[in-house]
C-alpha cells in the first residue's frame, strides 16, 4: 500500500517537472546562499582563533615601550635578573618577492606554556638544533608553504596549522636575523605565573608600561560586526529562498489535493499520507540541501579572497583565502535545508491534516483576501518598526543596530500588502475602463497569492537601495577625506635615527616642509591607541578632515595645552570640545577639535610636537611627510634614493596611497555588492515561482475573461504588465525602506561597528538603474508564465467551463 | 438567419487516434427564437455550443453568425464577435472574482462599449440583485451567481445568448426561477436563444427542441 | 611544557633516551669534547662553563634545621646543555640552560624550574668572581675566592630561600683525581664537590620566614657521554655523617647487576676512592610517589670502612615533578654512622 501511495505522490512530479525543478532550485539557492556565509564566517572565525590562541588569547598581560619604539635587549635581560617572568617577541613585517610576510619571532624556552604553535613546540622537543641552526625553521598556515616555496632568502619552512596566513613564526634568533633587528624586542610577553617577589616595573624598566594584549586582541570584536552583515545577509537569501520552496510545495499540495483524497477514499490512512508526504519532503530537502552545499562551497570559495581583503583592509585582521571543506558545515547546512523545507512546507502538511475526506478536489484557486488580515499584519509590522526603533533607544551596541535593521525590514515587509493595495484601490477607483477596472482589481486580488514573493523583493531590492547608499555615501565622504587627510606629497620612513637625521638634513632647502609623522602608544579611554604630535603648518590649518573644532583651534594645538582627537575616539569615550583627555597620567589636554579617521578601528589625539618630545624624548622620529610641488616629486624621489640611499620602499607618494585605499575600499564592498546581486536573483526567482504557481491556477479566472472578449495575447499583455506593475509598486515602497536603512546603517550601526558616522547622501541614478533591474526581474519572471498563456489551447479554457472536472 | 451551422465536424485528439465528436452537424436558428438542445453525456452538446460561441474551431464545415463565417476569423476577430454579438452563460457561473456583482454584470457590456446605464439598472432589478451590487461572487449563493451571469450575459443586448445548463449546479426551486429570468430577458430583448439540457421539463418550455446523440443530430 | 621535557632528556639526562632507543649520546659526540684520564683540574677557571662539553652542572644540596627545630632540605642547581660545541652572543648562542630548585619539609615539597637560552645574559657562570645564574636565582661568590663563600638564593611563586654558604674544607676530586667513571664499559665525567659548607640563611615558606642552619654539598660535574646504553637510571646519595666524614655514592642501574662507586672524604677532605662493587645500595621500602613505587629507604654498606646504615627519606614525597620528573630530597641517616644527607633517584 505504501508504496503505491508513494508511487502515485511521486508520480505528481514526473507530470510537473518544472514544478520540480523551482523546488529543488529554491531549496538549493536558499541553502547555497546560507551556507556559503556560512562557510565564509567559519573560515574567517577559524582564522581569528588561530590568530588568537597563537597570541596566547587575551588574557596574556605585556610589556611595551610606552613610545612604541623597541624593546633593547638588556631590558629584557635585567627584567629576567629581577624576577620578572617575560618572554620577548619581535615582529616585524618582510618583503619577499610580491609577498608581505609578518614575521614574528618567538623564544620558545621562556614562552608561557601554550603559546608556541604545536608544530614549533614539536620541533623544539625532536630537534632543536634545526629550529635556530642553519638558517632554523619557519612556520606558515599550510595554504602559504605553495606560494613561499619558491621564494628565497626565507629559513627552512613547515606548516603550522594553527597559525593565521600571511604569519611566519621562528624562533626569536631567526626572526631577528630575518628582520635585521639583532639586539631589538618588540614587546614581552608575561608569564601568567610570576614568582612571590619581584620589584616594581618602574624600578627595573620604567620605560615600559603592561597592558593586556593590545588591538589584535580586539580582531573578534570589530570584525564581528562584519560577520553578523553577512550572517544578515545569509538569513535573508534564505528567507527569500523560502518564500519559493513554499511556494512549489504549496502549489504540489494543492494540484493533489484529488490525489490526496482519492488515495484517503481507497483506504489510506491519514497518518500514512502525512508520514509519505514528509518522506517525499525529506529526500527533496536532502537532495536539494546537497546541490545547495555544492553550490555554496563555490559561492564561498570566489567570495572568500574579498572577504579576506575586506577583513585586511578594515580591521587588518589576516584571513585565509582559501577555503577548507568542513564536513560539520556540510551537515548543518543539510540540516538548514531540511529545517526550511519543514518549515515551508507547514501549513501544506497542516492543510492536508485537517483537510475533510470528501472536501471538494478542486485547487482553491483563489480565496478572497481578508482586509482584516492584512490590516493585522500590517499592524504586526508597525509594532516591528516601532519595536526596532525602541531597541536602539533601549540598548546600545551592535545588537541593537541590527535590531534596528531587522524591525525595519521586517515591518516595511509586513505593511507591504497594506500599502499595495491602497495604491492598487487607488488605481482602480480612477480606472475608466472596464478592462482597467478588473486589471486592478485582479492584480489587487492576486496580491495574496503574490505578497510573499513581493516581500522577498522588497527585502531585496530595499536592500540594494540601502547598502548601496551606504557604500556610496561612504566612498564620497572616504575619497573626499582621503584628499584632505593626504596632503603631503611624498612620505618617507626611515629605518633608524642615524637615516633620519640624515633625511633631515638632506631635505633642507629642498623642499617646501617637512612635517614629522611621530607618535607614541598610549592608553586612551583604556584602549590602545596613539598619540601623534604635530608641527604647527599650513597644510593642516588648509587640510585637517575636521568634524568639529573650536574657531582658533590650531593656535591652541600650537599652544601646547590642547588635543585634537579622532572621531573614534570621541564617540566611545563620549568627549566634546572643551573636555580634558588625560593622554597618561598626569599628562593632559583640552580637546579642541575632533577629526574624521576612518579605516582606523583604535583611538587617536593628536598634540603638538614640542610637548610629545618634552614628555617622551625618544620617541622614534622615522617618518616624515614632504611638502613639494607636485613636478618636483620624481626628481626627489630619485635624489632621495640614489644620494641618501633609501629604498624604493622607504618612500610613497600621496597618490600611490590614495590609489591602494581606494582599492582597498573597493575590494572590501565588492562582497556586498556580489550578495546584492545574489539577493535579488533569489527574489526575481520567488517572483517566478509564484507567478507559476498563479498561473496554473488562474486559468479559471482568465477562461470566462476570455470567452466574454478577451484575446489570448491580450490576457497576456496585462498578464505582464501586472507583474511590472506590482514590482513598479513594490520598488515604491522599497525606496523609503532603503534610505532608512541605509540611514540606520550609517547612523546607527557604523558608529557601533567602526566608532564613526557617514554623511548621507541619495544617489537617485542608482534608484533608476535599481527599479529597471527589478522591472527585469519581474519581466523575466512572468515570461514563462505569460508565454504559457498565450499558447493555452482553447480547449484548456473550455475545460473550465465543462461539466465535469 | 440569426446562426447557421452547416455540416460542423469536430474531433478531439485523444490517445492512440481521435474521437469524433461532432459527425456533420447542421442546425439553423432565428432571431428571437429558442431552442433546446438536449443529448447523452458526451455527446457533444457542450462542444457544439463552444463552436457556437466562436470558443472553439470547426474541422469540417462553418458556422455562420448573421451572415458573417465564424471560421474565417482570426483570434482577435473570435474575441470581438463573443464581446459584441454573444451572451454566455455557463453551469459553472464563471463570475469574475476580483469583480464585485456590479462590475460583473456590466463588464462585457462595457469591453463591447456598449453599456446603457438604464439597461443594466433595469436588468438588475429585474434579476433580483439591487441589494447585492457591492457585493462579490464569492458572498453570493449559487442562484444569484447565476442572476448575475445572465445579467453580464444580457447586458451588451447579444443577437445571441448560448447557455450551457445553466441550471444544472441549482436546486429545482431556484432553477425554474433561473429559467423564468432567461426566458423573459431573451424574450424582451429580441436575442436568439440555444440552451443545452439535459432536462425534459426545461427542453419542454423552448419553442423548438434538438437532439443530440453520436455526434448528429436527430 | 612538552618541548622542554624532551630537550632535557636529549641533553641531561641520558638514561632515558636509551630506555627509548635514542642513539644520541651513547656512542658519539659529534664534536663535543670528552673527559680524558688524568687532566688536572684547573681552577677558578674550571668552575665556570665548559661550552665545548655537552652537559653540566652545578648542583647544591643542603641539609637544615630550622630556628623552629624541624628538618628542612634545599636543592639549587643549574644545568647546562649544548646544542652544539660552541657559544656565542645573541640569540644563536646553542647553550640550554635549566635551573632546578627544590625545598623540602618535614611534610611539604616545593619545586621550581626556569629555562634560558645563552648569549643574551638571561643565565650562565662565571668562573671568577664565581657567579652562576638564571633569572633572579643566583650562586655568587666573590672576586679570587673561589666557591669558598656564596650567596644563593632562588624563589618560586610561592617559597624561596636567601642563603649564606661558607666552605670549612676543601674542594674534593671524585673519581680518580676529578675523572669519574660512570660505567664498565669506560664512559667517565669529570668530577668534583665542595662538601664542607656550614649554611645560615632564610627560608621563604607560605606560613611566614624561618631561620635556618645546616650543611650543605655542592656537585660539578661535566662530561660529553656519561651512560653506557643500557643504564636505565642512578641512586645517588651524599651523606654528612656526624663524625664529620663524608660519603659520595651512587648506584647506576642497568639490565645487568649495575655499577657502582663510591668517594669516603675524611673531616679533612681526603678522599677514598672505590670502585664497582665496593659500596652496596638496597632498597628496604618504598613509597608511592606520584604513582609510582619509588625506594625512600635504604640500607647503605661500604664494609671497607665499617659502614652500615640505613637512610630515610625525611618526606618520602619529595618528588620534583618538573619536565624531567625525579625524587631528590633529604633523609635521615641511622646505623653505624649517623647523620644526614640528599638522596637523589632518577628513572622510575
Amino acid at each position: 500500500m505504501t508504496r503505491a501511495a508513494l508511487q502515485a505522490l511521486l508520480s505528481h512530479w514526473r507530470r510537473q517537472p518544472l514544478q520540480l525543478a523551482t523546488l529543488l532550485i529554491g531549496l538549493a539557492l536558499a541553502t547555497a546562499l546560507w551556507s556559503a556565509v556560512q562557510a565564509i564566517n567559519a573560515e574567517a572565525r577559524n582564522s581569528y582563533d588561530r590568530a588568537a590562541v597563537f597570541f596566547g588569547g587575551t588574557d596574556l598581560q605585556e610589556l611595551q615601550r610606552r613610545d612604541g619604539g623597541p624593546i633593547p635587549l638588556a631590558t629584557f635581560t635585567a627584567l629576567r635578573q629581577a624576577g620578572w617572568l617575560v618572554s620577548p617577541v619581535v615582529e616585524g613585517r618582510i618583503q619577499r618577492a610580491d609577498q608581505a610576510i609578518d614575521v614574528i619571532g618567538l623564544e620558545p624556552f621562556s614562552a608561557p606554556p601554550g603559546t608556541l604553535p604545536p608544530e614549533f613546540a614539536q620541533l623544539v622537543q625532536e630537534n632543536p638544533q634545526a629550529m635556530l641552526q642553519d638558517g632554523g625553521t619557519g612556520f606558515v598556515a599550510p595554504e602559504m608553504l605553495a606560494d613561499l616555496a619558491e621564494v628565497a632568502d626565507l629559513p627552512l619552512l613547515r606548516p603550522a596549522v594553527s597559525l593565521p596566513p600571511g604569519t611566519l613564526v621562528a624562533d626569536i634568533g631567526v626572526a631577528a636575523t630575518l628582520l635585521d633587528i639583532p639586539d631589538q624586542i618588540t614587546r614581552l610577553v608575561l608569564a601568567p605565573e610570576q614568582p612571590r617577589r619581584q620589584p616594581d616595573l618602574a624600578e627595573v624598566a620604567p620605560d615600559l608600561v603592561q597592558q593586556t594584549r593590545g588591538a589584535e586582541g580586539d580582531i573578534a570584536r570589530l570584525t564581528d560586526s562584519f560577520h553578523l552583515n553577512l550572517t544578515a545577509f545569509g538569513l535573508l537569501s534564505f528567507a527569500v529562498g523560502l518564500f519559493i520552496v513554499h511556494a512549489a510545495i504549496g502549489l504540489s499540495f494543492e494540484q493533489r489535493r484529488g490525489m490526496f483524497r482519492t488515495l484517503r477514499a481507497v483506504g489510506l490512512p491519514l497518518r500514512r499520507l502525512l508520514l509519505l508526504l514528509l518522506v517525499e519532503l525529506l529526500v527533496l530537502a536532502c537532495l536539494a540541501g546537497a546541490a545547495g552545499i555544492a553550490l555554496g562551497y563555490v559561492i564561498a570559495g570566489a567570495l572568500l579572497p574579498d572577504v579576506a581583503a575586506t577583513l585586511r583592509g578594515l580591521y587588518g585582521a589576516s584571513v585565509s583565502g582559501d577555503l577548507s571543506f568542513r564536513p560539520l558545515w556540510a551537515l548543518t547546512g543539510i540540516g538548514i535545508a531540511v529545517l526550511g523545507t519543514l518549515v515551508a512546507a507547514a501549513s501544506g502538511l497542516w492543510a492536508v491534516a485537517r483537510m475533510p475526506l470528501l472536501a471538494s478536489a478542486q485547487p482553491r484557486a483563489w480565496e478572497r483576501t481578508s482586509a482584516r488580515a492584512i490590516a493585522v499584519q500590517a499592524m504586526a509590522g508597525v509594532g516591528l518598526l516601532i519595536a526596532g526603533l525602541l531597541a536602539t533607544v533601549l540598548f546600545d551596541g551592535l545588537i541593537a543596530g541590527f535590531a534596528l535593521l531587522g524591525g525595519l525590514l521586517m515591518g516595511a515587509a509586513l505593511c507591504l500588502p497594506v500599502v499595495l493595495r491602497g495604491l492598487l484601490s487607488l488605481a482602480q477607483g480612477r480606472a475608466r475602463s472596464i478592462r482597467a477596472q478588473w486589471f486592478w482589481a485582479d492584480t489587487n486580488q492576486q496580491l495574496r497569492g503574490l505578497s510573499l514573493a513581493l516581500m522577498a523583493l522588497l527585502l531585496a531590492l530595499a536592500t540594494n537601495i540601502g547598502v548601496g547608499t551606504m557604500v556610496s555615501s561612504f566612498r564620497l565622504t572616504f575619497l573626499g577625506w582621503l584628499d584632505q587627510r593626504l596632503a603631503s606629497e611624498l612620505y618617507v620612513t626611515t629605518r633608524n635615527e642615524e637615516e633620519a637625521t640624515r633625511l633631515r638634513a638632506f631635505l633642507d632647502g629642498r623642499v617646501d616642509a617637512v612635517l614629522p609623522i611621530w607618535s607614541v602608544m598610549a592608553d586612551l579611554n583604556g584602549a590602545p591607541g596613539q598619540v601623534f604630535g604635530i608641527v604647527d603648518h599650513a597644510t593642516y590649518r588648509d587640510s585637517w578632515p575636521m568634524l568639529e573644532a573650536t574657531p582658533t583651534v590650531w593656535d591652541e594645538v600650537a599652544g601646547g595645552a590642547a588635543v585634537l582627537i579622532n572621531e573614534q575616539l570621541a564617540r566611545r569615550a563620549g568627549y566634546g570640545l572643551g573636555d580634558t583627555l588625560a593622554v597618561e597620567p598626569g599628562w593632559a589636554f583640552t580637546v579642541v577639535g575632533i577629526y574624521s579617521d576612518y579605516g582606523n578601528p583604535s583611538g587617536q589625539a593628536v598634540i603638538a610636537i614640542d610637548q610629545l618630545i618634552e614628555r617622551h624624548p625618544d620617541v622614534p622620529r622615522l617618518r616624515y611627510g614632504l611638502r613639494i610641488p607636485p613636478d618636483q616629486i620624481d626628481g626627489l624621489t630619485a635624489a632621495l634614493v640614489q644620494d641618501l640611499g633609501l629604498e624604493p620602499g622607504q618612500i610613497t607618494d600621496q597618490a600611490a596611497i590614495k590609489q591602494v585605499s581606494v582599492r582597498v575600499f573597493e575590494q572590501t564592498f565588492s562582497v556586498t555588492g556580489a550578495l546584492n546581486v545574489l539577493t535579488l536573483s533569489v527574489a526575481g526567482f520567488a517572483i517566478f515561482t509564484s507567478l507559476l504557481t498563479l498561473a496554473s491556477l488562474r486559468l479559471p479566472q482568465l477562461a470566462p475573461v476570455w470567452a466574454l472578449g478577451l484575446t489570448r495575447a491580450t490576457l497576456a499583455r496585462l498578464e505582464l504588465g501586472r507583474s511590472l506593475v506590482l514590482a513598479a509598486a513594490t520598488f515604491v515602497v522599497a525606496v523609503p525602506t532603503g534610505l532608512a536603512l541605509a540611514w540606520a546603517l550609517l547612523a546607527v550601526v557604523n558608529v557601533e561597528a567602526f566608532g564613526w558616522r557617514l554623511p548621507m547622501h541619495l544617489f537617485p541614478g542608482q534608484w533608476l538603474r535599481l527599479f529597471a533591474l527589478a522591472l527585469i526581474a519581474a519581466l523575466l519572471a512572468a515570461a514563462l508564465p505569460v508565454r504559457r498563456l498565450r499558447r493555452t489551447a482553447p480547449a484548456e479554457f473550455l475545460k473550465v467551463f465543462a461539466h465535469e472536472r | 438567419m440569426l446562426i447557421e451551422a452547416r455540416d460542423v465536424h469536430k474531433a478531439y485528439p485523444v490517445a492512440g487516434g481521435a474521437v469524433q465528436v461532432l459527425d456533420g452537424v447542421s442546425l439553423s436558428l432565428a432571431a428571437g427564437e429558442t431552442l433546446a438542445l438536449t443529448g447523452e453525456s458526451g455527446s457533444g452538446k457542450s462542444t457544439f455550443l463552444h463552436l457556437l460561441g466562436a470558443l472553439d474551431h470547426v474541422d469540417q464545415g462553418d458556422i455562420v453568425l448573421n451572415g458573417q463565417s465564424i471560421g474565417a476569423l482570426d483570434d482577435a476577430g473570435r474575441a470581438a464577435l463573443r464581446r459584441d454579438r454573444i451572451g454566455l452563460v455557463f453551469q459553472q457561473f464563471n463570475l469574475i472574482p476580483s469583480l464585485c456583482v456590479a462590475d460583473n454584470l456590466a463588464f462585457q457590456a462595457r469591453l463591447a462599449d456598449t453599456a446603457d446605464a438604464d439597461w443594466i439598472a433595469t436588468l438588475t432589478t429585474r434579476l433580483g440583485l439591487d441589494g447585492l451590487v457591492r457585493q462579490y461572487p464569492e458572498q453570493l449563493s449559487g442562484g444569484q451567481q447565476q442572476r448575475v451571469a445572465i445579467g453580464r450575459a444580457l447586458a451588451a443586448r447579444p443577437a445571441l445568448v448560448l447557455a450551457d445548463e445553466p441550471t444544472g449546479n441549482l436546486d429545482e426551486a431556484t432553477a425554474a426561477d433561473v429559467m423564468d429570468l432567461i426566458l423573459d430577458l431573451v424574450r424582451d430583448t429580441g436575442a436568439g436563444l440555444l440552451m443545452v439540457t439535459h432536462s425534459s421539463a426545461i427542453a419542454a418550455r423552448m419553442q423548438r427542441r434538438v437532439h443530440l446523440s453520436a455526434g448528429r443530430l436527430a | 611544557m612538552n618541548a622542554k621535557v624532551l630537550i632535557l632528556l636529549t641533553l641531561l639526562w641520558p638514561v632515558t633516551l636509551w630506555a627509548q632507543g635514542f642513539a644520541g649520546l651513547g656512542s658519539t659526540a659529534d664534536g663535543f669534547a670528552t673527559p680524558q684520564r688524568g687532566t688536572p683540574f684547573d681552577f677558578p677557571t674550571d668552575h665556570g662553563a665548559h661550552p665545548d662539553y655537552r652537559i653540566e652542572w652545578w648542583y647544591l644540596t643542603a641539609n637544615l634545621t630550622g630556628a623552629d627545630g624541624r628538618d628542612y632540605g634545599i636543592q639549587w642547581t643549574l644545568f647546562r646543555s649544548a646544542l652544539a660545541p660552541e657559544t656565542s652572543q645573541g640569540w644563536q648562542d646553542p647553550q640550554v640552560w635549566l635551573g632546578h630548585v627544590g625545598l623540602t619539609t618535614p611534610d611539604a615539597h616545593f619545586t621550581a624550574e626556569r629555562f634560558a637560552r645563552g648569549g643574551v645574559g638571561q643565565a650562565g657562570v662565571i668562573a671568577d668572581p664565581f657567579r652562576a645564574w638564571i633569572d633572579e636565582w643566583a650562586m655568587q661568590g666573590s672576586a679570587g675566592d673561589g666557591l669558598n663563600a656564596l650567596t644563593l638564593s632562588a624563589q618560586g611563586d610561592d617559597f624561596g630561600y636567601d642563603l649564606g654558604l661558607r666552605a670549612d674544607g676543601p674542594l674534593v676530586a671524585q673519581g680518580q683525581g676529578g675523572y669519574s667513571v660512570k660505567s664498565a664499559a669506560g664512559q667517565a665525567s669529570y668530577y668534583y664537590s665542595q662538601p664542607f659548607y656550614q649554611i645560615a640563611g632564610t627560608l621563604h615558606l607560605p606560613g611566614g620566614p624561618v631561620e635556618v642552619t645546616g650543611q650543605g654539598w655542592l656537585d660539578r660535574e661535566w662530561s660529553s657521554q656519561p651512560l653506557a646504553a643500557d643504564q636505565t637510571g642512578w641512586d645517588w646519595i651524599s651523606l654528612h655523617f656526624d663524625d664529620g666524614t663524608k660519603l659520595m655514592g651512587f648506584a647506576l642501574r642497568d639490565d645487568g647487576a649495575g655499577y657502582t662507586s663510591a668517594t669516603w672524604i675524611a673531616p679533612d677532605g681526603k678522599p677514598t676512592s672505590y670502585g664497582d662493587g665496593a659500596l652496596t645500595l638496597t632498597p628496604l621500602e618504598t613509597s608511592e610517589v606520584a604513582g609510582r613505587d619509588v625506594p625512600t629507604r635504604w640500607q647503605v654498606d661500604l664494609p671497607d670502612k665499617g659502614i652500615a646504615v640505613t637512610i630515610d627519606a625525611l618526606n618520602p614525597q619529595s618528588w620534583m615533578g618538573l619536565s624531567f620528573p625525579y625524587w631528590e630530597g633529604p633523609v635521615r641517616i641511622e646505623g653505624s654512622h649517623p647523620g644526614r644527607g640528599y638522596l637523589e633517584m632518577t628513572g622510575y
